[in-house]
């Protein structure tokens, strides 16, 4: 028992040890945050342009419908992007050395971590961004803004493992899109349930069944990734 | 290992699949709103999934077990069940869906249980393009198995939780008559039967596939 809590303490030093460096690495390039808010950015500029292109369509009935897939299609697109590149900037003697001095686990989870945290804070800026190009319409915001960010946690657990998997296959783009769109599709159906009852301000208890299938889907892909993470790093 | 060898299942397999397809045509059944006598169908397309289930069952077992021993044999049977997984999972589709243009008027009508159904069929897909985008063969086998146990979760959460969640027009779901409301004794025990009998029958292309698949190994290697 002491044993395991000793292990236990150990794995979350390691994690924060590399997290800690992700995030001084991040900080001293701001390479992956710039780029991916200026693809958000671009995204949105883009879509609101095209969109102002066919007149009254801001005050049609399907826009608020429009409004809220929209934005999770960006979101889906901007963080593909930006976890693809997690394990890839690695370069391989980098991650050897990781694996000399921590365990596989501390590696996985301080990439999730630094993800989520990363993903946090994009989405945050993303839904400013798309506020401000987009009519506001949502009914209950506070909510809409946990679905945000509940979202992107949901999206960096599941991307972290892929992007690990498609790194070790040769790392394309293609490759992490078709390995990730069909484990992310039941994630985003639930979100985008859960953020169009934010959007109609509808009763906050009707979301506590999307948000205890979300939960569930995190807790398994983290405990999926944490299990076979050792099994695919080594070559 | 054996069992593959034994011929008693084989011939169980066949002599059950002669008996579903007889009695699931033949029998009387009971008449209810809806469905009617496209309740046969039950007979065919249900044991589809089973089969399927089964053989991805055996599929993530060995490549737990690839993982642990990184015996290329367990590759070998982790691929082939996948494969007989997804032509399974074809035939599911495909017999639900002529049963869908016979009581919901379209072969595909956006219903939750048909949607979900082709996602999961994409992530296996998605599982044999990773494979061909590996060439070299011992990190083909030990990243296809890390995915392939990786998929299969997410492939439960697809087909058993997230239509539960919703309306659909599948029997089940939403008012429509449930298999669980079926009392008719005859018509359970010959699904019962069918489930045995097309698992028996998935279990056995597999293993055909895998001692074909084991010979051309055997054949390339060196020694």
């Amino acid at each position: 028992m002491r044993l395991l809590y000793l292990q236990l303490m150990e794995l979350i030093g390691q994690t924060l040890t590399l997290l800690k460096k992700e995030i001084l690495l991040e900080w001293r390039s701001k390479y992956a945050f710039n780029g991916v808010l200026l693809y958000v950015v671009s995204t949105v500029f883009v879509c609101y342009i095209a969109f102002s292109l066919s007149a009254g369509f801001t005050g049609s009935s399907g826009y608020p419908i429009v409004w809220n897939v929209l934005f999770w299609i960006i979101m889906l697109f901007a963080s593909v992007n930006a976890i693809a590149k997690s394990f890839v900037q690695e370069s391989r003697g980098r991650l050897l050395y990781y694996y000399s001095i921590a365990s596989p686990q501390a590696v996985i989870l301080s990439k999730i971590i630094y993800n989520m945290l990363l993903m946090a804070l994009l989405s945050t800026l993303a839904i400013v961004v798309y506020v401000v190009f987009f009519n506001n319409v949502v009914g209950d915001p506070l909510l809409y803004f946990a679905s945000v960010i509940i979202g992107s946690i949901s999206f960096s657990t599941v991307f972290t493992m892929i992007s690990a998997i498609a790194s070790k296959a040769g790392n394309n783009g293609t490759l992490m899109a078709i390995l990730s769109f069909p484990v992310i599709i039941p994630v985003i159906l639930i979100l985008i349930r859960f953020s169009k009852n934010a959007m109609d301000g509808l009763d906050r208890s009707l979301n506590y069944g999307h948000l205890g299938a979300l939960a569930a889907i995190n807790a398994i892909v983290i405990a999926t990734s944490l299990l076979l993470f050792p099994y695919l790093w080594r070559d | 290992m054996k069992f593959m060898y034994q011929t008693w299942w084989k011939v169980l397999a066949v002599l059950l699949v002669l008996t579903t397809i007889i009695a699931g045509f033949l029998i009387q059944v009971p008449r209810l709103p809806i469905v009617h006598e496209t309740i046969r169908n039950t007979f065919f397309h249900v044991p589809m999934w089973m089969a399927m289930f089964i053989v991805f069952i055996i599929s993530v077992v060995y490549s737990i077990k690839y993982l642990r021993s990184a015996d290329p044999k367990h590759d070998l049977i982790a691929v082939e069940c996948v494969n007989v997984g997804v032509f399974f999972f074809v035939l599911g589709l495909i017999t639900g869906m002529i049963w869908a243009r016979n009581t919901w008027g379209e072969y595909w009508s956006n219903d939750p249980k048909q949607n979900s159904a082709a996602i999961a069929f994409l992530l296996y897909c998605a599982y044999l393009v990773l494979r061909n985008a590996i060439d070299e063969e011992q990190k083909r086998a030990r990243i296809s198995a890390i995915y392939n146990i990786f998929a299969f979760p997410v492939m439960i959460v697809l087909i058993m939780v997230l239509p539960r969640m919703t309306d659909s027009l599948h029997p089940g779901n939403g008012g429509n008559p449930a298999f669980s409301k079926i009392t008719d004794n005859n018509v359970r025990m010959i699904l019962y039967v069918g489930f045995i009998a097309w698992s028996l029958m998935a279990v056995w292309i597999a293993t055909l596939r895998y001692r074909i698949r084991l010979i051309e190994y055997k054949q390339n290697s060196l020694d």
